[in-house]
């Protein structure tokens, strides 16, 4: 059955691959898609990247141009959904009006993690989430002179790395011993950090945020210890928060994120949901996973998509990755979730490209490709399949491609 | 109208109008050419909107640069024309191009 109409609450990346995903699938009825951003749904990931350094406008950012909504009769609402009433199949909007569904995707994402510390609400100190933040960013590099970046994950990282292109003195403060520690290998993150300070970026790893200090605008971020340091600009990347609030309340079975199953059903099977906000249970990982990737989005939407027309398109792309920092291209196949083995290709203590192998038990579980395309693609197809590898193997894949 | 042709791997075409000044993937994927993924919004990163080029056109249309070179080197799709679709900016001077879809995208 494809009449009705099919609400979508959340125009990101998932939401509008669901709205077009409907279409794809033969839905005839309505397709509704509401968000609470003034302007057509974007992709975020180059928003720390070529957005942040000035190299693509607000246009280039647009995931469909406006004439793909009206073709394909797709209705873009700006509001917010404030409540998810299950029982009578309508959502409550910010401006008191209710508007009914027979079937609803959640597709929330997620908000930025915030830092408790005194003057954080200071002028001059952003997140980095929406177009509007980088905006404001953009506009008050291009008067100042010192940068801190509060987070050295790959958020932190890539906005260095662009407002350093701007021509900003940059900090970053990493409160952990080492950038990316969560996400790579410790050559991974060492890699890293030779690259930022060969790039004039001071690294500080260790360093915990106590404060943000000023008068009438930011002028100093506070460490623990109670060193000062100078600052015109703040940007805090510290992770993101999933937007998990209206399923919870709605009842929905949520842990670190809204539960999926492999065809993105909700504990409700009746609701779907997809990407950031959406927590998959993947046999592969044999646990809950919870994916910030616009990949991964838009394979959970494809599927969501496919759930809401009745067919079965089973959650099954491998997750990958990529980050922008300078003329490095970083692209990363799979999780490296209980890895028990590393191996290097290349020498990340000295080149600009290398591959970092992770291993479990013999076979490939992920692996981070540093301006090495066909390691990653190659990466992709052996995780996939499952079969063992050998370590000589990996070891000399570049010189022989 | 300028338009272009995509040919699916089954033979199927799919004909949509030119739009000058953006990619060749933004136009499969905003008139839901299926075959085109595009994944990662055109940053040469995942190889999903892969193309083949018909005979003839590639000349006008050019041969794939350095980093999409290394993206379709481990393709087994991969011909002599092939390119990545974002890569690729179209022009009035495209009208009529034609490009064949492969079976798989990565």
């Amino acid at each position: 059955m494809t009449e009705g109409r099919a609400l979508v609450v959340g125009a990101s990346h998932a939401g509008v691959q669901v709205a077009a995903g409907l279409r794809q699938q033969g839905w005839s009825g309505e397709v509704v898609v509401v968000g609470d951003e003034p302007a057509l749904p974007y992709h975020r990931p180059p928003l720390s990247k070529a957005y942040l350094a000035g190299t693509s406008s607000l246009q280039d950012l647009a995931l469909r141009k406006a004439e793909f909504y009206a073709k394909h009769d797709i209705r873009l609402v700006q509001s917010t959904v404030t409540q998810v009433d299950r029982a009578a199949q309508q959502v409550g909007l910010n401006d008191g009006t209710t508007m009914g569904y027979t079937h609803l995707a959640l597709c929330t994402g997620g908000r930025v993690r915030t830092l408790d510390v005194s003057g954080i609400d200071l002028p001059g100190v952003f997140y980095l989430r929406t177009f509007a933040d980088v905006e404001s960013i953009r506009a008050l590099a291009a008067s100042g002179s010192h940068a801190v970046i509060v987070g050295g994950g790959y958020v932190g990282l890539e906005t260095a790395a662009s407002l350093r292109a701007l021509g900003l003195d940059v900090t970053v403060l990493e409160a952990a011993e080492r950038v990316l520690e969560r996400v790579t290998a410790p050559e991974v993150s060492a890699f890293y950090e030779r690259v930022h300070r060969d790039a004039g970026v001071v690294i500080r790893t260790g360093a915990q945020v106590s404060a943000m200090a000023g008068d009438q605008r930011v002028r100093e971020v506070v460490l623990r210890g109670g060193e000062r340091i100078p600052a015109d600009l703040v940007v805090v990347g510290v992770g993101l928060v999933p937007n998990t609030e209206l399923a919870a309340e709605a009842g929905l079975y949520v842990e670190n994120g809204i539960v999926i199953d492999d065809l993105a059903r909700t504990s409700d099977p009746r609701i779907v949901a997809a990407g950031d906000c959406a927590s998959h249970r993947m046999a592969r990982y044999d646990r809950l996973v919870r994916l910030e990737s616009v990949p991964s989005a838009g394979e959970q939407a494809k599927t969501a998509a496919a759930t809401l027309c009745g067919k079965e398109r089973p959650i099954a792309a491998l997750p990958w990755f990529w980050s922008d920092q300078y003329d490095l291209k970083l692209q990363i196949a799979g999780l490296n979730l209980g890895y028990d083995e590393l191996v290097l290709s290349g020498d990340p203590s000295r080149d600009r490209d290398f591959t970092c192998y992770y291993l479990q038990q013999g076979r490939l579980l992920a692996a981070d490709c540093v301006n090495r395309p066909r390691d990653f693609l190659k990466a992709k197809q052996l995780i996939s399949q499952g079969l063992g590898v050998d370590r000589a193997q990996l070891e000399s894949a570049a010189a022989a491609s | 109208m300028s338009v272009v042709t995509f040919i699916s791997h089954d033979g199927e075409k799919h004909e949509t109008p030119l739009e000058e000044g953006v990619s060749l993937m933004q136009v499969a994927v905003d008139n839901m050419v299926p075959g085109i993924d595009g994944d990662c919004g055109g940053e040469a990163a995942c190889g999903t909107c892969h193309v083949v080029v018909e005979d003839g056109w590639i000349d006008q249309v050019g041969r794939s640069g350095p980093v999409e070179e290394e993206m379709l080197a481990m393709n087994p799709e991969r011909e002599p024309n092939s390119r990545l679709s974002c890569q690729m900016r179209l022009s009035d001077s495209l009208d009529g191009l034609v490009v064949r879809l492969p079976e798989f995208q990565l």
